[in-house]
């Protein structure tokens, strides 16, 4: 299959005299490197200055608390379910009495991990949640020595109450209709699905 | 001789060599520079404004470095090694005139460390001794890697020499003169040798590139095939003093072709406007220098274009083409010398 129009056949033929002297051909070399000397330079100073990032770009996750600082997740493992990349394992654990203000529902997460190294970023999580408790952001998640490092468990994912992490970047107008869209329903359908077809092997 | 003459040369041998050391100590950083933006890049820039404090940078941390002296070497031959090459690249600016002779009323004093009548061959002389640096250096290492590739420098040295020597030869019959200050002073005005001699140029600027070990002849640290070369066994300050003995090569190497073929501190038409004689030296050190600075350019152009011969091309090119071309050259000049009544 013809890709482009720029290959060339190669002829072993004897070389002219001008080939020979390579004179030319090293000035012609030297022609193109000078006229890389005064071309903008690519690099980007990293620290100081950032590459533009999109509007939807899919980072770290965060697991968001409401109003009142409740933790949203409630551990029904759906974003475990959608996971591709079978990234995010969590406990489940019931709520005891007293503890209202930690937790927004009945059940939580006692420890929600997602592995940074096997995650894909594909936003699946994101999508499949129904409490709006996981959210990609636009942060980058840091190198570190370890894999072990890489295995994020609650203190890194949940935002702080003091320190909120604005989602609300990602969430462009089309995204939101997508949201609204009936077609969301297809998490719930599949996963319906996925439970009949359960049933039916046992 | 009085005192105040002799006085007045160890300072101008000290700015010499403050001079060659300073100027390869940039060179170093804008190697890297020159280099990453002939790649569309920015090179270092983080050491001060625009990285200028890189060179300070890699001084401290190559003193800082752990010296490995491998137990097999020959000690005193590997310290002896880069002490040699570092020596050798520093002697060569002695008999390059850097600005013209100094001259108020009877007050006489010629800018050049040493104005001797044989200056070329002491060029010559020298800079083959250079050689043996890197020899001691490979020998010592007791290391197979550093062993070939100081056979290929040395190799590699030995036959461009012979070319270098044979295209300095017709300009040399051209001149009639052996003394740079002399060659130096013939080229008034716009009477530069390369617009006589262009082949014997383009073979002397091709054979300082092969001198000097610089790309595209650098097979004696051709990383690829050699790891490091003479200098694999070498580390902290004495690799240092090697790297370091190359530039202090380019820039003296970029100084003579300057002076033989490119009119040294000569420039058209300058001394008409600046006759002060203080500032008639100034003019004429800058000119020199921007001349130098230029071929250092073009050495790191070069570098950053080219890749690297093959070894059986290095020594094709070196002894059937370039030593064959140099004794054409030769003859060409003494038919043109007859011809138009030199001779």
């Amino acid at each position: 299959m013809q890709l482009t129009n720029r290959s060339k056949v190669v002829v072993k033929k004897e070389m002219t005299l001008m080939e020979r002297l390579y004179l030319p051909a090293i000035l012609a070399g030297m022609w193109i490197t000078i006229k890389h000397f005064l071309r903008k330079k690519a690099t980007i100073n990293y620290p100081e200055v950032k590459r533009p990032i999109a509007q939807v770009y899919r980072g770290m996750h965060v697991l968001k608390r409401d109003e009142k600082g409740a933790e949203r997740c409630t551990a029904c493992g759906l974003c475990a379910v959608a996971c591709p990349a079978e990234a995010i394992t969590m406990i489940a654990e019931e709520r005891k009495a007293g503890e209202e203000n930690l937790y927004r529902e009945e059940k939580y997460a006692a420890t929600y991990e997602i592995n940074m190294l096997r995650c894909i970023f594909c936003g699946d999580c994101e999508e499949a949640c129904p409490k709006e408790a996981i959210f990609l952001t636009d942060r980058i998640v840091p190198s570190e020595f370890l894999r072990n490092d890489f295995v994020y468990g609650k203190d890194k994912l949940v935002e702080s109450v003091s320190q909120r992490v604005d989602v609300s970047v990602r969430q462009t107008k089309e995204v939101a209709n997508f949201k609204k869209d009936n077609k969301q329903q297809h998490n719930i359908n599949d996963l319906k699905q996925f439970f009949k077809n359960a049933l039916i092997k046992h | 001789m009085e005192s105040s003459f002799i006085i007045g040369k160890f300072i101008l041998a000290a700015c010499v060599f403050g001079l060659s050391l300073f100027v390869a100590m940039y060179s170093t950083y804008f190697e890297r520079k020159i280099a990453a933006f002939l790649q569309d890049r920015l090179g270092p820039n983080r050491a001060g404004p625009f990285g200028i404090l890189q060179p300070l940078a890699d001084g401290v941390k190559m003193f800082m470095k752990e010296e490995i002296t491998p137990i097999v070497s020959n000690k005193w031959l590997f310290i002896f090694g880069p002490s040699l090459a570092m020596l050798t690249a520093l002697m060569t600016g002695a008999v390059i005139p850097w600005a013209p002779t100094y001259v108020n009323g009877d007050t006489y004093f010629p800018l050049q460390v040493a104005d001797i009548n044989i200056g070329v061959l002491y060029l010559f002389g020298v800079v083959s001794i250079g050689v043996y640096g890197i020899m001691i250096g490979g020998w010592a290492s007791n290391n197979k890697y550093s062993l070939m590739g100081a056979l290929r420098a040395s190799s590699q040295m030995i036959s461009y020499e012979l070319a270098m020597g044979l295209s300095i030869i017709a300009l040399v019959m051209m001149t009639g003169t052996l003394s740079v200050r002399e060659i130096a002073s013939q080229q008034i005005g716009w009477h530069w040798n390369v617009l006589y001699q262009p082949l014997a140029c383009l073979i002397f600027i091709i054979c300082a590139f092969a001198e000097t070990n610089r790309a595209p002849f650098d097979l004696p640290e051709c990383e690829t095939e050699l790891v490091g070369g003479y200098h694999t066994e070498y580390s902290s300050m004495k690799l240092g003093f090697y790297l370091f003995a190359e530039y202090i090569n380019m820039f003296i190497s970029s100084a003579v072709i300057s002076t033989l073929f490119f009119g040294g501190y000569n420039f058209p038409l300058i001394y008409n406007y600046v006759t002060d004689p203080f500032w008639v030296s100034v003019v004429g050190f800058a000119v020199m220098m921007s001349k130098t600075l230029f071929f250092i350019f073009l050495f790191m152009w070069v570098r950053w274009t080219l890749p690297r011969f093959r070894y059986d091309q290095l020594m094709h090119l070196g002894w059937k083409v370039l030593i064959p071309l140099s004794i054409i050259n030769i003859v060409l000049t003494g038919i043109g010398m007859w011809l138009t009544d030199k001779i």
